[in-house]
C-alpha cells in the first residue's frame, strides 16, 4: 500500500495486557481521514488502553499499527508527534505556568525542543485557542483556572499540533453544554478538513452524532458503523444492557438519533 | 515596602518577568555593596582603608554567596519542576546525605591521622579536601539513588530511592561520628551551613559551576513545561523522556553538588527561592530557572550580610537565618492560603 492510500492509522488485531488482564483483546480498525469517529463502551471496556495503544503510548503485545502506511514504531519519535495528536483522560496540569505556554507544547515537536516557535506556531496556537474559546485567560496561571478552563487549554494543546490524526480521551469532560457542542462543532470542522478524528464519548447523544461510531465492550470492538446502521445501534444498546433505547427525531430537518433511558 | 510584603504574601497580582528580573539584580547589587562593607565592626564605608580585607575576605565571600545562593535557586527550581511538586527541594535525592557523609568521612579521616581538620582550623589544603569531599559525596549520593531507581524512568521510584539513600548515608554518617567523636564538630557546621569560609577559589568553583548548569538548564526548560501534562502526554510529544530526565537530574546533582561543596547544606534556600518567583510573575520553566536562580542569589546574600552584621562582632551561621526566615516564608503563605488557619 502506498502512502497515498493508506489509511492515516491502522490496526489490526491489537491486543494489550495490563496487570493480567486483556484490557483490549484483538482489536482491528481503521480510522479515516475526514471522519470523526465515537469511541464508546461501558467502564472498563478499554477504550483509553486502545487510545493509548492507537497513539504508541502503550506497546501492544500482538498485532500491528501502522501510521500512514508506515509502521508507528518506525516512526523517529518528533516525526510522529507531528502526525499524531493524543489528549489524555482527566489531564493534569495543576502548574502556575501561563496558559498560553501549554498550548504552546502542542507546537514542540514541529519546532523541537531547543529551536524557538516562528510564525506558523504562534497562528496554530492562536487558532486552537480561539477555538476552544480559551484566548481570554492565556496568561492566566493554570491553577487558577476552573476545571473546565482548564481542560479546554488542554484540548487547545492537543489542536495546536494540527496533526493530521486526532486521538481525544474524553476531551468534553467538566465541559458545560455550550462548550462540549462548540468542541465537537470544531472537531468535526477539523474532519471535514481532512483530519482523521477519534473521540472517546461518555454521553451517548453526543456519540450518536458522529460520522462513526466505534463501540467497546470487554477489550473487544463489538460494532462499528454510522448511527444510521440498525446493527450498530443494536450492539450499543446490548453493551450497555439495555438501559436506553436509541430513536429516531427529526431536529433542524435532519434526522437525528438520541439514546433515551429505560427508566 | 508594605505593598512589596503584600505581593510576596497575597498571590494574584502578576508582575512582568523583566521587572521582576530588574528588581531581583537591584537588590543584588545592593547587597553586593552592604556586603563588601559588612565586617567585625558593622558597617564601614572606609574603602580605602579596608582595602586589603575587601579584597582578600569581604569580596570573594560575597560574590561566593551570591553564586552559591544561586545554584541553589536553580536546583530548587529544578526539582520542583522535574518531580511536579511544590514541596521538593535540592537535597532530595541523596545528595545531602551523601555530601554529609562524605565530609565526615574526611573529617574522621583526619582525626585518625591526628591532624585536626575543619573548616574554620584547617588550612587552604583542608578546605581544598572538604569541599572536593563534599561535592563527590553529592554526586556520589545521587549516583547511587539512580542506580537504585534503576535509571530516571519512574519519578516515584526516584523519590523513594532518594529517600532511601538519605536514611541510609545519614545513619552511616551519624555511626562514624560515634567512632571519632572529634568529627562532630565540623559535622555539624557542614550540615548547618556557613558562608564564611568562601576564598576566591571557592568563588571560582561556584561561578564555573552556575556557568555550565544555568544555561543547559535554561535551554531544557520545556521539558519541565512538558511534564506538566503528565508523563504520557509528554511522550505523546515526541520527548525522550528517561534520558532528558536523566539530563536534568545531572544538572541539578551538578548545581547542588558545586553549593554544598562550599557553603554546606545550607537550608531553605533552594526550596523557597522558586516560590518567591512563581509568587510574583506568571512565567513557563526557562523564566523560572533563570529568576529562581536571581531569587537564590538575593536571598543567600541578603542572609550573610545580615549572618555579619546582626550581632557583630560576633556571626551568626548562615544556616540558622535561612531556616528561621525560609521557614517563616513558607508559614506565612500556607497561613495566608488558609491551609493552617
Amino acid at each position: 500500500m502506498t502512502q497515498d492510500t493508506a489509511p492515516p492509522l491502522e490496526g489490526r488485531g491489537l491486543v494489550c495486557t495490563l496487570g493480567g488482564r486483556r484490557v483490549v483483546d484483538g482489536v482491528s480498525l481503521a480510522l479515516q481521514a475526514g471522519q470523526w469517529a465515537a469511541l464508546v463502551g461501558p467502564n472498563g471496556a478499554g477504550k483509553s488502553t486502545l487510545l493509548q495503544l492507537l497513539a504508541g503510548l502503550h506497546a501492544a503485545e500482538a498485532g500491528e499499527l501502522r501510521l500512514q502506511g508506515r509502521p508507528l514504531a518506525a516512526w523517529p519519535p518528533r516525526e510522529r508527534a507531528t502526525r499524531l495528536a493524543w489528549l489524555a483522560q482527566q489531564g493534569e496540569a495543576e502548574a502556575e505556568l501561563p496558559a498560553r505556554s501549554l498550548v504552546e507544547l502542542g507546537r514542540l515537536p514541529r519546532h523541537g525542543l531547543l529551536g524557538a516557535p516562528d510564525a506558523t506556531d504562534a497562528t496554530a496556537v492562536a487558532l486552537a485557542m480561539a477555538e476552544t474559546e480559551t484566548t481570554a485567560f492565556a496568561a492566566r496561571r493554570l491553577s487558577e483556572l476552573s476545571g473546565g478552563e482548564r481542560q479546554r487549554v488542554l484540548v487547545a494543546r492537543a489542536l495546536a499540533v494540527e496533526a493530521g490524526v486526532l486521538l481525544l480521551d474524553e476531551p468534553v469532560a467538566h465541559l458545560d453544554a455550550p462548550h462540549q457542542l462548540a468542541l465537537l462543532r470544531g472537531l468535526r470542522q477539523r474532519a471535514r478538513d481532512g483530519a482523521a478524528v477519534a473521540v472517546v464519548l461518555h454521553d451517548l447523544n453526543l456519540a450518536l452524532a458522529a460520522d462513526r461510531v466505534l463501540v467497546m465492550d470487554r477489550g473487544r470492538l463489538v460494532a462499528d458503523g454510522p448511527p444510521a446502521d440498525a446493527a450498530l445501534r443494536a450492539a450499543l444498546v446490548a453493551v450497555f444492557g439495555h438501559a436506553f433505547t436509541v430513536e429516531q427525531v427529526v431536529a433542524a430537518g435532519q434526522p437525528r438519533w438520541i439514546a433515551v433511558p429505560s427508566v | 515596602m508594605n505593598t512589596l510584603v503584600r505581593r510576596l504574601v497575597a498571590t494574584r497580582t502578576a508582575a512582568s518577568p523583566m521587572r521582576l528580573a530588574a528588581a531581583l539584580l537591584l537588590v543584588l547589587l545592593a547587597l553586593v555593596l552592604l556586603g563588601l562593607a559588612a565586617g567585625a565592626e558593622g558597617l564601614s564605608t572606609a574603602w580605602a582603608q579596608d582595602a586589603a580585607l575587601i579584597g582578600d575576605i569581604r569580596a570573594p565571600r560575597t560574590l561566593g554567596a551570591a553564586l552559591a545562593g544561586a545554584l541553589l535557586g536553580l536546583a530548587g527550581a529544578l526539582s520542583q519542576g522535574l518531580f511536579r511538586n511544590p514541596l521538593a527541594d535540592p537535597y532530595l535525592l541523596g545528595t545531602a546525605a551523601g555530601a554529609g557523609l562524605a565530609v565526615t568521612l574526611v573529617l574522621a579521616a583526619g582525626g585518625l591521622l591526628g591532624v585536626e581538620l575543619g573548616l574554620a582550623t584547617g588550612g587552604a589544603l583542608a578546605r581544598l579536601g572538604l569541599s572536593g569531599a563534599a561535592f563527590v559525596g553529592a554526586i556520589g549520593g545521587m549516583a547511587l539513588t539512580l542506580v537504585m531507581a534503576r535509571g530516571a524512568t519512574r519519578p516515584l521510584t526516584l523519590l523513594l530511592a532518594g529517600v532511601v539513600v538519605g536514611v541510609l548515608l545519614t545513619a552511616l554518617g551519624d555511626l562514624l561520628v560515634l567512632a571519632s567523636p572529634e568529627a562532630l564538630r565540623g559535622q555539624r557546621v557542614f550540615m548547618i551551613g556557613s558562608t564564611s569560609f568562601l576564598g576566591w577559589d571557592s568563588a571560582a568553583a561556584l561561578a564555573l559551576g552556575l556557568a555550565v548548569a544555568l544555561p543547559l538548564a535554561v535551554r531544557l526548560a520545556r521539558v519541565l513545561d512538558a511534564l506538566v501534562l503528565g508523563e504520557a502526554s509528554a511522550t505523546s510529544l515526541g520527548l525522550a523522556l528517561p534520558r532528558l530526565r536523566l539530563v536534568l537530574v545531572a544538572l541539578l546533582a551538578l548545581a547542588t553538588g558545586c553549593a554544598v561543596a562550599q557553603v554546606g547544606l545550607v537550608a531553605f534556600v533552594g526550596l523557597v527561592a522558586p516560590h518567591l518567583v512563581r509568587r510574583l510573575v506568571v512565567v513557563r520553566h526557562g523564566a523560572l530557572l533563570a529568576l529562581s536562580a536571581l531569587a537564590g542569589a538575593v536571598l543567600l546574600l541578603g542572609a550573610d550580610v545580615a549572618a555579619r552584621v546582626l550581632v557583630a562582632p560576633q556571626e551568626l551561621p548562615v544556616g540558622v537565618l535561612t531556616a528561621v526566615f525560609g521557614g517563616a516564608y513558607l508559614l506565612l503563605l500556607l497561613w495566608r492560603r488558609g491551609r493552617l488557619a
